[in-house]
């Protein structure tokens, strides 16, 4: 680099440039969540929902399947899995419920987890409720 | 060569642990690899969510201890003084290797469900996310260590002499430590759950890692080429810079499809598509001091270790990381094996290697040489040729593996299924699983490395 471009300009670059850009973010952050609220469906935020996000994290599904686009990729997106199966809590709660102990021979079989009825419920409710947030048309179709 | 202080040798265990760690990640990596090509491979014991778990937290864990071995190395010759506190250095060790041991092994021998009911995450529930799934006394555990370390390393600094490297060095730790606090935050409402993850997760990779890294790079370049310490400290300057002019609004490239407004998607495809300069910079940086150099180092596959990191930090987290960043790619490679390409390039090729080119380094030098034995560098050599190989392959498998998905999923006329998609798509699992089986030989080798060469280079130390 040029010797007329000195450390202590570039120091300040750093310094400047940093500061500044940690600034800007929080002040977009603060914007964001103030906006949030007409976005993410937060008004549908019943017992049920928050019991669903507790199990769902209680058992770390999170470590097979992805939730709008986030987590592993082993196992189907589980943001819309509300509409892909039909707009149908008691058919999530059916699959669920219905996983056996000892897996599918030869293929990835998601672990049965015991789960109350009342977990289910909560779960499904959790599901349907993620469905709904306006994600900005993501994913781009119903297979997730 | 001696250690220029004593103190400097506290750094040892924390390597020891790092690598031991970093074996252990990429074992349970193999097992993530089998499962994806053998469903049933060891379910119900060990599910795959168990072993992914096992695999990316042991990478967060031994990385952690190769960034404090490295501070404990470095900053007593930066601050031309010893450590303010050995002794703390070591209880924090054990504290740290303890509380990182038991958690894992919580995960293995425990269901997930029980671990949470009986480490209290009812109380207050931060576990079950994505990286973050450590019970919440162990987040505690690690803030304490964190923090007990940062004092350690922050009195070292501010009662010896201030360099750049030191100072930036301990700026990333501090950013380290104050953005995982929001890993306690979690609310029930998802969205706000996410936005909040990431300043955990992207604002260390993305931002203050890169401070640390190449606080780490700086003092490896100056040692090993002799270049002015004015001239490096400049680079080191410009590259920090712009990492955080780059990376922090570029956090936007994760507020696309999560439920946050659309000014993200400007914002974050704007501002993340410049994030590469930072690690181009890097390459150029870490090229150009070589070549310049004012000796010829005897460490040689310091050196080697050094450039290959600048190399692959580039490629995986600036060209993998731009491939998709931009607004409109991402809608459809979002959360898939795209994803997964880039996160095993860009943390490889940016903090796996820094830690092994800090490692390659300090090592001999802590062990009374002025370089390891010449054997003993053919094999870092070696291993670094077949892991980065491994790497690279890996890494192309996955991106193979990732376009069709989105084809087939995402992009056709008659969208396949998820679970079919997998199915049609396996033959580059497989090839992912042999890639990986060449990269676990190159780390065998890596650890080979230590134990050949021992005997002869008793007898012949030099000391400068
Ligand atoms: C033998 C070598 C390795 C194999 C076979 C392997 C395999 C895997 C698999 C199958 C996953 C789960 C992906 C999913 O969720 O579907 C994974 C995740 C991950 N691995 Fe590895 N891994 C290996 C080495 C490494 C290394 C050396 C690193 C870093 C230095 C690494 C970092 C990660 C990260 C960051 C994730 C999470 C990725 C994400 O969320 O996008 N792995 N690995
Ligand atoms: C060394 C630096 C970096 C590391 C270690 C890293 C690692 C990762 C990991 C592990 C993920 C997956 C997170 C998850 O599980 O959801 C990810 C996602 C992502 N990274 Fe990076 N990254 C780095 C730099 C970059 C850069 C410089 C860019 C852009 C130029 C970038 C763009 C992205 C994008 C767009 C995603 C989201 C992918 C998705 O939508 O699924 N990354 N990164
Ligand atoms: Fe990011």
């Amino acid at each position: 680099m040029s010797e007329r471009f000195t450390k202590s300009m570039a120091r300040n670059i750093f310094l400047g440039g940093g500061v500044f850009s940690l600034l800007l973010f929080f002040s977009l952050s603060y914007h964001t969540l103030g906006v949030l609220p007409e976005r993410d469906n937060r008004h549908n935020i019943t017992a049920e929902v928050a019991l669903g996000k507790k199990v769902w994290e209680d058992n770390n599904c999170v470590g097979c399947h992805t939730i709008l686009g986030e987590g592993a990729y082993f196992a189907p997106e589980l943001g819309n899995v509300y509409t892909r199966f039909g707009n149908s809590t008691e058919a999530i709660i059916g699959f669920i419920e219905s996983r056996p102990a000892e897996g599918v021979p030869g293929r990835r079989s998601m672990p049965q987890f015991n789960l109350t009825r009342e977990e289910l419920v909560g779960m499904a409710e959790f599901l349907k409720w993620t469905s709904e947030i306006d994600t900005n048309d993501w994913p781009p179709n119903i297979e997730g | 060569m001696m250690m220029k202080y004593e103190s400097q040798a506290v750094a040892k265990p924390y390597f020891i642990a790092a690598i031991a760690l970093f074996v252990g990640q990429v074992l349970f990596g193999l097992i993530l690899a089998t499962q994806y090509v053998v469903g049933d491979f060891l379910f119900p014991e060990i599910p795959f969510n168990v072993a992914r778990m096992v695999h990316t937290n042991l990478l967060i864990v031994w990385l952690l201890f190769g960034f404090m071995g490295a501070s404990y190395f470095l900053v007593p010759e930066e601050s031309e003084r010893e450590l303010y506190s050995p002794k703390l250095a070591m209880i924090l060790f054990w504290t740290f290797l303890t509380a990182g041991v038991l958690t894992i092994l919580g995960y293995l021998l425990v269901p997930y469900a029980g671990l949470a009911a009986m480490t209290g995450n009812d109380i207050w529930p931060t576990m079950g996310r994505e990286f973050l799934e450590q019970p919440t006394i162990t987040k505690i555990g690690i803030v304490i260590v964190v923090l007990g370390f940062i004092f350690n390393i922050g009195m070292t600094v501010l009662t010896g002499r201030k360099t750049v490297i030191s100072v930036v060095l301990l700026t990333g730790l501090v950013g380290l430590a104050l953005f995982f606090l929001f890993a306690f935050y979690n609310p029930v409402n998802l969205v706000l759950d996410k936005f909040f993850w990431w300043w955990v997760i992207h604002l260390w990779v993305e931002g203050v890692w890169e401070l640390i890294m190449g606080a780490i790079l700086a003092f490896v370049l100056i040692k090993v080429t002799g270049v002015d310490r004015e001239v490096i400290e400049k680079w080191l300057y410009v590259i920090i810079a712009m990492a955080l002019i780059t990376g922090v609004i570029g956090t936007g490239h994760h507020y696309f499809y999560i439920g946050t407004p659309e000014y993200w998607l400007w914002l974050g495809s704007i501002f993340s598509a410049l994030e590469p300069i930072p690690f181009f910079m890097m390459a150029l940086f870490a090229f150009n001091m070589v070549s310049r150099r004012r000796r010829d180092h005897p460490n040689k596959a310091a050196v080697l270790w050094a450039l290959g990191t600048a190399v692959l930090a580039f490629l995986g987290a600036g060209v993998w990381g731009f491939m998709h960043t931009l607004a409109p790619v991402n809608y459809y490679t979002h959360g898939s094996q795209i994803t997964s390409a880039h996160g095993h390039l860009a943390f490889f090729g940016a903090y796996a290697l820094i830690v092994i080119t800090i490692i390659s380094y300090a090592m001999p030098i802590i062990r009374g040489q002025v370089a390891a034995p010449e054997i003993t560098q053919r094999f870092e050599k070696w291993s670094f040729w077949l892991m980065a190989s491994g790497m690279v392959t890996i890494t192309l498998a996955l991106t193979g593996a990732g376009v069709l998905q989105v084809w087939l999923q995402r992009m056709a006329e008659e969208p396949m299924s998820f679970m079919a998609t997998q199915e049609s798509i396996a033959f580059f699992y497989w090839l992912r699983l042999a890639a990986g089986f060449v990269f676990t030989i190159g780390l065998l080798v890596y650890v080979a490395s230590f134990f050949v060469g021992q005997k002869e280079s008793r007898s012949t130390t030099v000391s400068e």
